[in-house]
């Protein structure tokens, strides 16, 4: 234990940390994910049946299920929801109002500016650089390709 | 028969997420992030396209179907507009959930606490 070298202390290490079971993980992350989805969708279709146009209800389902994502934060319900289901609540868009909102209450003693609305964007900055930014070269990238038709 | 389709497209695509998150060091916000520019460049490819049209909330609530969401509209602005449509373009289709993420956030991180880890 005392005369490890390096190499030996990361094996060592590597037994240690228990292995990750992937089936559970996988099955939990599926249901959440699912059902985070399925809400996605009847909120959809209740916005058709409102009679809004298809522009309108992808927006309109956007801006709703962010507000479901940052209230269920707020009342401590989708930390719950996250342990249970990993990236099943991380990756809908309800996942990303709550990497939104965690960090922001988490740093509210820190101040309106630097905590709260600093704080904000740990998460959210790189995701709104990144596909803005990506998104832009997309667009370019096709006026490129299409400037000789 | 559009839930069924939404609940396992949603669900299949978390499952990707959490596999990489098992087996790799990688961060949810590492995992986020790359699922999003996957989703911007299979929207670029116009694989994204029928996936939307076949899974619909099952692919446009997921992260990588914000990143569709972007560049679809970056290719319509580049198309209408040229250079001016191709920046415009992915945040004005955008704007409304970004903006509604901005105001909600700050709402709610104002009026409630964190919950003691117990």
């Amino acid at each position: 234990m005392d005369n490890m070298t390096n190499k030996e202390y990361q094996e060592y290490l590597k037994r240690k940390i228990p292995k990750p079971d992937y089936l559970n993980n996988s099955i939990r992350a599926f249901i959440v994910g699912g059902t985070i989805c399925l809400i996605g969708q009847i909120v959809r279709n209740m916005l058709f049946r409102f009679g809004f146009n298809e522009k309108e209800v992808v927006t309109g389902t956007a801006i709703i299920m962010v507000f479901l994502g940052s209230l269920l934060t707020g009342l401590g319900i989708y930390d719950k929801i996250g342990k249970f289901g990993g990236a099943g609540a991380a990756i809908p868009i309800t996942g990303f109002a709550n990497s939104i909102v965690a960090p922001a209450m988490e740093y509210k003693r820190e101040g309106y500016l630097f905590g709260v609305a600093a704080k904000m964007f740990t998460i959210a900055g790189p995701v709104l650089v990144y596909g803005i930014g990506s998104s832009i070269i997309v667009g370019l990238l096709y006026l490129i390709f299409t400037a000789g038709r | 028969m559009e839930y069924l389709t939404a609940f396992i497209v949603g669900g299949l695509i978390c499952v990707v997420g959490q596999i990489i998150l098992d087996s790799t060091s990688l961060t949810p916000a590492h995992i986020i992030v790359t699922f999003l520019i996957i989703g911007v460049i299979l929207g670029a490819l116009g694989i994204y396209e029928p996936i939307a049209k076949f899974a619909e909330a099952g692919a446009t609530i997921p992260i990588p179907g914000f990143g569709y969401a972007l560049s679809k509209a970056a290719i319509e602005g580049a198309k209408s507009k040229g250079v001016l449509g191709a920046f415009a373009g992915g945040l004005e289709a955008t704007a409304g959930a970004i903006a509604a993420a901005v105001i909600f956030g700050y709402v709610t991180a104002l009026i409630s606490y964190p919950r003691s880890k117990s």
